[in-house]
């Protein structure tokens, strides 16, 4: 379903990710971990058609991310790490505008949107402007829409950050059962070694631009020789605490905060 | 191009409009402040001096500063979409960076010029009185460019822009010169040499000219000309914004 062949990028002289190379299977729940700044987001830009390669091809589907990425757009749905969705439009008013955009009929788009709120549990809010929101319905909201066009795949990007442990076992069940029912191939990040434990098939470990190990968990925690995945990876990638530089975006969201204040 | 992609980014825009009530009411205030302070103020000096009514000569530039000032400011909502991640959301969707620019372009064109008919409302309560009723459909022309043009020119820069740091750059080196130099508020007959080859090169002098010349019959320059020049200007940025918002990574 994704295939990563040898994949480079460069921002100037930084490299932030260095000729990887993997598979995720179609209908696989893969995990892909790595310490902050270690390729993880750049990866995922890419693979979402968001970011150019500096060398090497991603493919979706069967369909090469950078020579038709309207064909892997369509197939494919993502959760940002950051909210995404538009605070002063309503719950419903995003998800139409995202059902638009991927030109889902009318009558099978509204349908839709009514299920997912519901699954999620936003229905009785769904006339309500998103900035009244918490930050575990943003994210519900998130989700639902991110499903909304039936996508093959699905990318979560530290999907259960800030979420309570309700909400994110209900997330989980549900993105499992949709796995199984439909067969829709799941990618996350995470920074919860016991979650990418419990519910991914296979995973793999970057750090410093490089994989350093793939597998099902259990080769993993062979491949360390240790018995959980968080001594695992902290065995791969060591202790060091990584710094990550601040974005433009970051001073921005700090800006902003200073400004109105309300936003979390 | 797909139409629908269109409708709802365009809906969009003007949803978010209709909701900042604060927004709208605050825009407000600058041009009834230049109404008011400018037009009541440099009356009698501009009267004296063989101008005639200064509310009259006045109005339609302040309806031009409006359209412009809401117009740019739509463009150059694109960094605020990027920091509150929305862009994301569209370019990640399977629709054309020229659909999307298209789109929230016109939306935030039918914003500006909203707002510039409101603000032509406030012209005619403060005792400005449009001479040529006829030709208002092409003062509407007018004003639909003025607002295509900034809009679109706004998108442009803000497609360059990381965050708002450079904000306070293009307030004061384009959007104010832009406005002051652009015959609004004085006339462009008589300048010394310099000013008047800036304001030539001024596409907003074209806009204010012709939007005085549809609604009190006074151009500078003709009404035809002022058309075909901010209508060429205004392809023109078009195609560059376009260009510039392709290029976006988010």
């Amino acid at each position: 379903m994704i295939k990563v062949h040898n994949l480079t990028k460069k921002f100037g002289k930084l490299v932030a990710v260095n000729d990887i190379s993997f598979n995720v299977n179609k209908g696989e729940i893969f995990a892909f971990l790595g310490p902050n700044g270690a390729g993880k987001s750049t990866t995922i830009k890419i693979l979402t058609t968001l970011l150019h390669p500096t060398s090497g091809t991603v493919t979706l589907d069967g369909h090469d991310a950078v020579h038709h990425p309207d064909e892997v757009r369509r197939s494919f749905g993502i959760v940002f790490q950051d909210p995404s969705v538009d605070d002063e439009l309503t719950a419903w008013e995003n998800m139409e505008f995202h059902g638009v955009l991927y030109g889902m009929p009318t009558k099978v788009r509204r349908e839709r949107i009514d299920q997912l709120l519901t699954f999620v549990e936003l229905s009785d809010r769904k006339d309500s402007l998103v900035k009244e929101f918490s930050g575990g319905m943003k994210r519900r909201l998130e989700i639902a829409r991110g499903l909304l066009h039936h996508p093959k795949v699905i990318f979560l990007d530290e999907p259960t950050l800030g979420l309570d442990p309700q909400t994110r076992n209900h997330m989980w069940s549900y993105l499992k059962n949709l796995n199984q029912q439909e067969g829709t191939t799941v990618f996350f990040t995470t920074h919860y070694m016991e979650e990418a434990d419990r519910v991914a098939d296979k995973v793999a470990v970057i750090d410093h631009g490089k994989i350093v190990a793939q597998g099902t968990t259990d080769e993993i925690k062979q491949q360390a020789g240790v018995d959980n995945l968080e001594e695992a990876f902290i065995k791969l990638t060591g202790h060091a605490i990584r710094t990550e530089e601040v974005g433009a975006v970051d001073r921005l969201r700090a800006q902003s905060q200073m400004w109105r204040g309300r936003r979390k | 191009m797909r139409l629908e992609v269109l409708y709802i980014l365009w809906l969009r825009q003007l949803k978010r409009y209709i909701r900042s009530r604060a927004r709208i009411i605050g825009s407000l205030g600058q041009p009834i402040l230049f109404l008011v302070a400018l037009g009541f103020g440099f009356g009698p000096i501009f009267e004296q001096a063989g101008g005639g009514n200064y509310i009259q000569f006045l109005a339609p530039g302040v309806i031009a500063m409006s359209i412009l000032f809401t117009a740019m400011f739509s463009g150059i909502e694109v960094i605020w979409d990027r920091q509150f991640g929305f862009l994301k959301e569209t370019l990640v969707a399977p629709v054309s960076r020229l659909d999307i620019m298209i789109g929230r372009t016109l939306g935030g064109a039918t914003v500006s010029v909203i707002q510039g008919i409101i603000v032509l409302g406030i012209t005619l309560i403060v005792g400005f009185r449009p001479t040529h009723l006829l030709l208002l459909p092409v003062s509407l022309g007018f004003m639909i460019l003025i607002g295509v043009f900034f809009t679109a020119l706004g998108t442009a820069i803000a497609s360059k822009l990381q965050d708002m740091q450079g904000f306070q750059l293009i307030m004061n080196f384009l959007i104010m010169p832009t406005f002051f130099l652009s015959g609004a508020l004085f006339p462009l007959e008589g300048l010394p040499g310099a000013l008047s080859i800036i304001t030539k090169l001024n596409p907003l002098a074209y806009g204010v000219d012709g939007l005085r010349g549809t609604l009190i019959n006074q151009s500078h320059l003709g009404i035809s000309t002022d058309f075909i020049v901010m209508g060429v200007l205004t392809a023109i940025v078009l195609w560059i914004g376009t260009y510039l918002f392709s290029k976006i990574e988010a």
